[in-house]
């Protein structure tokens, strides 16, 4: 046994007791300051569900072909949404889809920025790199807890969860793509003048936007990944189904459930890489000599 | 030899600058100021002497070069004259204006409207076409788009790349890629360019046609170029005059015919004895002046030694002739080799 040197206790009662004292005094105010990302969140589920099943197909499938510009990923696609459809899984996985939009978009207005400030500034890299290495690790349930504590079970405390596990790589990734811009380029918009925003936006930004979207990508899954965990604390679609499918011993619906999950996933994870590398081919970092 | 030059005559004037390295210059620069070398400074403070105490008047229209090995701090001392580096000690003046007192505001107005630069490794925007590229400073100075894309057409036809507009510039060679680089640093329309070692990137052939496009648009528009290269015969070549660079300081500055025919001390010689002399002595130095009978050969004054060489396997002089294609003189086959000779070891009276 290790030695008992100093009495923790008083600590834990401490934490706990604060995070008491938030709840009770302050948790209209969190209430009310997570407000809008719950309305983005109803906004895009409302919205997905009240589309007819085949314009979002045709939605899709037409990103799809904007992306590649060729037959194999849109058939990809129609094929997985089909699924989704016969499966009668359409509705849960527009739920889960609006979950996963709705927190990438947050991630995406939270963390670019942020990113562009940790490539600036040494100092601010090395304190928020621990802080992501702690969202990323940190088991989603001991923050899950505070949260829903706070905002009560539903579907904000499932949407800050999401964030907070999805938003880590996007930061990591802006900031190491606008970092790795090429210093001869950067030397050289410096000596004709530029601003330090014209740098910013007219050279760093489209060069490092492969990167970024890479970023945005790893976003996208890992928002997938969290739905299940998000469902226990209120959120409906595919992860519900899951949880139910686990908790009634019926594996079948489990399964299809979970299938869903990957069908988006492999849905998303396609569409996304498929504009980095077309990003990747205008920007003319990969050989394109056609 | 002491012409006297105003301060308008100078385009780029440079005082005493120094540039250390490190997280504390000023400590570094009292040792120098004591008179340690550069390894010497190195060796006790870890700082690494950049320029040490550069002094240069560059005239205006002129290609001035400054040449030296790596590590001689040449592309450090380009990058002085727009402020990318700044000195830890010295004045730079351009067109009469302190560069270091300048405001940030004030020293992006310079960078757009004074100083254009030409980069080794080309620095073109990968995600623009050619003609964004080039257009790229007046854009970055706000000139409306349709101007700038017909001054950024001109130029594109003028350095020889009309129907690449719209190339990205990975699609382009390394030739053609400075071309752009050339363009865009022209279509500015600067008083002064600021060259970094900008053939030396390109194959020998490429480059020697970019050495002359270069010393044509020079005659033609007179611009102030301030060029930098490790290659002895390119700055023979192209320059007005030349600096040469080891250490940080200049060893020697003056025309190209004074360094390959005086050249100050051990370093410099090593370098002129690698050269090709007869490409960089001009007529005009080793030439005898006077009325000779009128031979059936002749060059003008400004041609090279090279130029003349061939003439010798049928005549023992060829003459000399000015401007107006008079001839004023004559060079003989034992004054070229006499002057071709000299510093060759072992010959002569060296």
């Amino acid at each position: 046994m290790f030695p008992e040197i100093i009495d923790t206790r008083p600590w834990r009662r401490a934490i706990d007791d604060s995070l008491n004292w938030v709840v009770r005094n302050w948790g209209d105010e969190f209430e009310a300051a997570a407000y809008p990302l719950l309305m983005l969140l109803n906004f895009i589920e409302d919205v997905l569900i009240a589309t007819p099943w085949w314009l979002i197909m045709a939605i899709l499938v037409g990103i799809a072909w904007l992306a590649t510009r060729r037959w194999q990923l849109p058939v990809i696609v129609l094929v997985s949404l089909l699924f989704l459809g016969v499966m009668e899984l359409w509705e849960d996985a527009m739920t889960t889809m609006a979950l996963m939009i709705a927190a990438t978009i947050t991630a995406i207005v939270f963390s670019i920025p942020l990113g562009v400030w940790m490539s600036r500034s040494e100092r601010v890299r090395q304190v928020v790199t621990p802080l992501l290495d702690l969202m990323q690790t940190m088991p989603s349930f001991v923050y899950l807890i505070p949260t829903v504590m706070i905002f009560g079970p539903g579907k904000i405390p499932a949407l800050i969860a999401t964030i907070v596990y999805a938003a880590p790589p996007l930061v990591r990734l802006t900031d190491l793509g606008l970092r790795s811009v090429d210093p001869a380029v950067m030397e050289a918009s410096r000596a004709f003048g530029t601003t330090p925003s014209q740098r910013l936006f007219g050279v760093q930004i489209p060069l490092s936007l492969p990167t970024i979207l890479a970023g945005v990508n790893q976003t996208t899954m890992m928002a997938l990944a969290m739905v299940v965990i998000a469902s226990m604390i209120g959120a409906g679609g595919l992860g519900y189904q899951v949880l139910q499918g686990i908790g009634r011993l019926e594996v079948s619906r489990g399964l299809f459930a979970g299938l869903g999950i990957v069908v988006l996933a492999i849905v998303f994870d396609r569409i996304t890489q498929s504009f980095g590398k077309q990003l990747q081919a205008k920007i003319g970092l990969a050989e394109t000599r056609s | 030899m002491n012409e006297i030059k105003t301060d308008t005559d100078l385009a780029i004037r440079m005082r005493g600058v120094t540039k250390i390295f490190g997280d504390d210059p000023q400590s570094a620069l009292e040792l120098l100021k004591q008179g340690k070398s550069k390894t010497e400074v190195q060796a006790e403070t870890g700082h690494v002497v950049g320029l040490d105490n550069v002094s240069l008047d560059i005239a205006r229209g002129q290609i001035f070069v400054v040449m030296g090995l790596s590590g001689s701090g040449k592309s450090t001392l380009i990058r002085h004259v727009n402020r990318l580096i700044e000195p830890t000690a010295g004045e730079i003046i351009v067109d009469g204006t302190d560069v270091l007192k300048m405001s940030l505001e004030e020293l992006r107005t310079y960078r757009r409207n004074t100083v254009a630069m030409v980069f080794q490794k080309f620095g073109l925007l990968p995600h623009r076409s050619v003609i964004d590229n080039v257009a790229y400073g007046l854009e970055v100075r706000g000139v409306p788009k349709a101007e700038r894309l017909e001054r950024a057409a001109k130029w594109i036809d003028t350095v020889g790349l009309s129907g690449y507009e719209q190339s990205r510039p990975r699609q382009l060679s390394g030739g053609q890629q400075q071309r752009v680089g050339l363009a865009r640093a022209l279509a500015l329309d600067t008083d002064i360019i600021l060259m970094d070692e900008a053939f030396s990137a390109l194959d020998p052939l490429i480059r020697s046609g970019m050495q002359d496009q270069l010393i044509e648009l020079q005659k033609s528009l007179g611009k102030t170029i301030l060029f930098i290269t490790h290659d002895f015969d390119e700055a023979l070549k192209i320059a007005d005059r030349i600096a040469v660079l080891k250490d940080g300081a200049v060893q020697q500055e003056g025309k190209p015919e004074d360094i390959v025919l005086k050249p100050a001390n051990e370093h410099i010689e090593e370098f002129v004895r690698e050269v090709n002399k007869a490409r960089a002595i001009h007529v005009r130095t080793i030439m005898e002046k006077g009325d000779f009978e009128a031979c059936e050969y002749t060059v003008p004054a400004t041609a090279r030694c090279e130029e003349v060489l061939p003439y010798f396997a049928e005549h023992q002089w060829v003459g000399v002739t000015n401007d107006q294609g008079k001839q004023i003189g004559r060079v003989t086959a034992k004054g070229v080799i006499g002057a071709l000779a000299r510093y060759t070891p072992g010959v002569g009276e060296g």
